[in-house]
């Protein structure tokens, strides 16, 4: 019975988190300020997020030399994979608002814009057909007119850079558990340069929507709906780009065996969620 | 495994920082809670004061005390505060505090980010309380935050908002703390079917917070973007819709409820059978019916949207959706009776609390069912009713069972028995004020009085004079609580390590404070 012999790691008094409330209070009241054009707000909201980052450096850092001075069994092990998965599923959830929204208007609230006595007494000659911006773009002198994003050019290419990403880390996972050493590393690489480059994709996608396609956030509901998803999508893929290069280091460093390496099958975890956002986001944002 | 045993003798014991940089730094799952417990009791106290404030001009028609401006911030932010800084703190300061004791674990899984969780809290109250003091005050829109009007609000709205994320953070990284804790922590020999009921309670309750709190923090980011960069998620000219953001308001809203009450059903679940002197009855039964609330909260959110407007279909499916919760939180009251019948009860403050809570949340139970009546409900919505019904179960529900918990578990927090002649003070003044507020209000709704309104006409002038008594009375009362906490700390009759003789439990194998670590190593349970 390991589990009586093995005492579970509590690890000591941390001055991180409280670097964290401070962070994340200078960071919401400075949003809250900047968002009302008051001067301070982007300062104190700048300085939060300098916080924040070097709390993560340190809190982050110290589990990573806690990990890698032997300190964390099988136990803890099975914590951090618990609270991964549950921490997606909340990331699942929240997506999940943003989907919504966009099925709600598309299947409940346009169909009632554009029909019936809504069409007939309030919005006459709206005809709801997806995408469009609401029956305020009707008033073509007030509000320019948009192209929609098309789902067969850079949308499709993303997709097939993700997917190949995806296939790339895995078979980075397969050199880590054969002790590949370089097959690791190259997988890695190779998966951090293809999430790079669909973040390229994408920055020059929304350049060419708000220059050529005349389509912004202010787009009516379907600039609301395809900038949100795919802005949040895109942050994630920043986050989870972030998460592979700190496991890239890790592993030129040598840390992670083929037996312990929970590290990467998180950071893994996190880019195979990403990548199944993109898919639902490739079918219901951009294609139908 | 070798390896990876931490060697006993560099073990954590030895430079813990003392004074406030302990409770700035500490990873104990005991201070931790000790922090939740107080961080939710003072913001019990300042939602109190809104709350009274409210009562006050309410006590007469007319405008005397505020300006209606200010009213509306106080029914907003008296919400906000009771819900997110009180009743939700307090029952996680609880799972800190127990469930470690009671599965037989050395702390919570981890013991850092518990921490943090903790101290993301005093951020989100000053930004929220905060907010009533920039330009145009604190957010005015109802607690429920529903677009437009939180859309108009002014800078006091975007406080309220990342009040929220932040809220919205911890609880999510407490709840993803309990979970693991429970699923992975759990002393050899302890079953799932096996663990104390509260613990049951609470690991479904997180499952509820990690799957609604981040829908949560998407509706108040589209009304952000609503606000600030020109998105039309609830704007119907640019094709969005208001009423959308009702239905993603309450998707979260309604497992909301049961965040705030299913760990009250599993305090009062591990006090009864102490106080009977007998084992739960049917303690599958409550952990189905507690499942099965949860499964069935995230299906019936729109019975709060029936004035709102909804194809008839709807309505019915919502309606009968609803009245269905009513069979699992049948079952659970009829195991709590069934669990006192033919008991040797006895009534210690701990006791008399879980009794009353059965008696009042019965009640709110009751009327919440005919709250889902959706004809009923065109009448109802939006009246004093309402505001009754959910008092009955938020304060005589959530509330009471924190109180029953609190009396339950002081002596093994403290190492005192809590008075017992003022704990009965505290319940009696509690229980007859309580319904003095609250119980005229159901007659005032029937009548026809609006909520969220400063002022009314003169035929509920009675009623309101005396709930404005009632909550006045129940205020003060809750200083009696106080005196009981503080008196209990600071000393009093020591409490054995089990002071309750029918208590089941590991907690009570432990002595009386709880020393500082508990279970470092697992206790084996047969
Ligand atoms: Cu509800």
């Amino acid at each position: 019975m390991s589990e009586t012999l093995e005492r579970y790691f509590v690890p000591e008094p941390s001055r991180f988190p409280i670097f964290g409330s401070v962070a994340l209070l200078l960071f919401g009241a400075g949003a809250a300020l900047w968002v009302n054009q008051v001067k301070a707000g982007p300062w104190i909201f700048f300085l939060g997020i300098a916080i924040l980052i070097y709390m993560l450096f340190g809190w982050f850092g110290q589990v990573v030399r806690e990990s890698q001075g032997g300190k964390y069994g099988t136990r803890v092990d099975a914590s951090f994979r618990w609270s991964m998965g549950w921490f997606i599923f909340s990331e699942v959830m929240f997506f999940a608002a943003f989907f919504g929204a966009l099925f709600y208007v598309r299947v409940l609230t346009v169909p009632a814009l554009s029909s019936g006595e809504n069409e007939a007494l309030l919005w006459q000659g709206y005809s709801g057909a997806w995408p469009n911006a609401g029956p305020r773009a009707l008033d073509t002198a007030a509000v320019e007119p948009f192209t929609p994003m098309g789902a067969w050019g850079i949308p499709a290419i993303n997709t097939l850079i993700l997917l190949t990403s995806g296939a790339t880390l895995t078979w980075a996972h397969y050199g880590l558990l054969k002790d590949k050493r370089g097959q690791l590393k190259l997988g890695l690489l190779l998966t951090i340069l293809l999430g790079a480059i669909f973040l390229g994709f994408q920055a020059y996608e929304y350049v060419h929507a708000y220059g050529e396609l005349n389509l912004r956030l202010d787009t009516g509901i379907y600039g609301s709906t395809f900038f949100m998803l795919t802005g949040f999508h895109g942050l994630h893929v920043t986050v989870g780009a972030i998460m592979l290069t700190v496991m890239l280091c890790r592993a030129v460093a040598g840390h992670f065996n083929s037996q312990h390496h929970f590290g990467f099958e998180a950071a893994a975890w996190y880019w195979h969620f990403v990548d199944v956002v993109w898919l639902i986001l490739f079918v219901v944002v951009y294609w139908l | 495994m070798a390896a990876v045993i931490p060697d006993p003798l560099d073990h954590h014991h030895h430079h813990a920082p003392s004074g406030l940089m302990r409770w700035l730094t500490t990873t104990n799952h005991k201070d931790i809670g000790t922090m939740y417990l107080i961080f939710s009791f003072v913001m019990f106290l300042s939602g109190g004061v809104m709350a009274l404030t409210i009562r006050a001009e309410l006590f007469q028609p007319g405008l005397q005390v505020v300006q209606p401006e200010f009213f509306n911030q106080l029914t907003t932010m008296h919400g906000l505060v009771m819900v997110f800084g009180a009743i939700m703190p307090a029952f996680v300061g609880f799972a800190n505090w127990q469930i470690p004791l009671m599965i037989g674990a050395s702390d919570m899984a981890f013991a850092r980010m518990n921490n943090w969780s903790f101290w993301l809290l005093p951020p989100a109250a000053i930004l929220l309380l905060g907010s009533f003091f920039v330009p145009g005050g604190a957010t005015a829109a109802g607690w429920t935050l529903y677009a437009p009007l939180s859309v108009q609000m002014g800078m006091g709205m975007d406080f309220a908002i990342f009040a929220i994320h932040i809220m919205g953070l911890s609880s999510i990284m407490g709840a993803i703390n309990i979970v693991v804790t429970i699923l992975n922590m759990r002393a050899p020999g302890m079953a799932m079917m096996k663990m104390p009921l509260f613990c049951w309670t609470w690991l479904i309750t997180a499952y509820l917070l990690i799957a609604v709190m981040p829908v949560l923090a998407g509706a108040v980011t589209m009304i952000l973007t609503d606000r600030h960069f020109g998105t039309s998620f609830f704007n119907a000219a640019g094709g969005g819709d208001p009423v959308m953001y009702q239905h993603i308001f309450w998707f979260f809203g309604h497992p909301e409820v049961y965040i705030m009450i299913l760990p009250a059903f599993g305090i009062v679940s591990q006090i009864i059978p102490a106080f009977a002197r007998k084992p739960l009855f049917g303690y599958a039964s409550m952990v189905y019916a507690t499942a099965s609330i949860a499964i069935l909260s995230f299906v019936v959110w729109a019975h709060h949207m029936f004035a709102t407007g909804m194809p008839a279909v709807g309505q019915l499916y919502f309606m009968y959706a609803t009245m269905l919760i009513a069979v699992p939180t049948g079952v659970k009251v009829f195991n709590w009776v069934a669990t006192m019948w033919r008991g040797s009860l006895s009534f210690e403050p701990p006791m008399l609390w879980a009794t009353g809570f059965i008696f009042v949340f019965t009640i709110g139970g009751f009327t919440g069912l005919i709250c889902a009546i959706a004809p009923i409900d065109i009448q109802i919505h939006d009246t004093y009713y309402v505001v009754a019904h959910f008092h009955y179960v938020l304060v005589a529900g959530s509330l009471f069972a924190l109180f029953a918990g609190a009396y339950y578990w002081l002596p093994k927090w403290t190492g005192h028995m809590p008075s017992d002649r003022l704990g009965k003070l505290h319940f009696w003044c509690s229980l007859v004020f309580f319904n003095v507020t609250f119980f005229p209000m159901h007659f005032l709704g029937l009548a026809g009085m609006p909520r969220r309104i400063p002022d009314y006409a003169l035929q509920f002038t009675d009623f309101n004079a005396l709930a404005t008594i009632g909550a006045f009375g129940f205020g003060l009362s809750q200083l009696i609580f106080l005196a009981v906490v503080v008196k209990c700390a600071r000393g009093g009759k020591p409490a054995a390590a089990k002071p309750w003789d029918g208590a089941e439990g590991l907690e009570w194998t432990v002595p009386s404070p709880a020393p500082y670590h508990t279970f470092e190593e697992a206790p084996l349970v047969k």
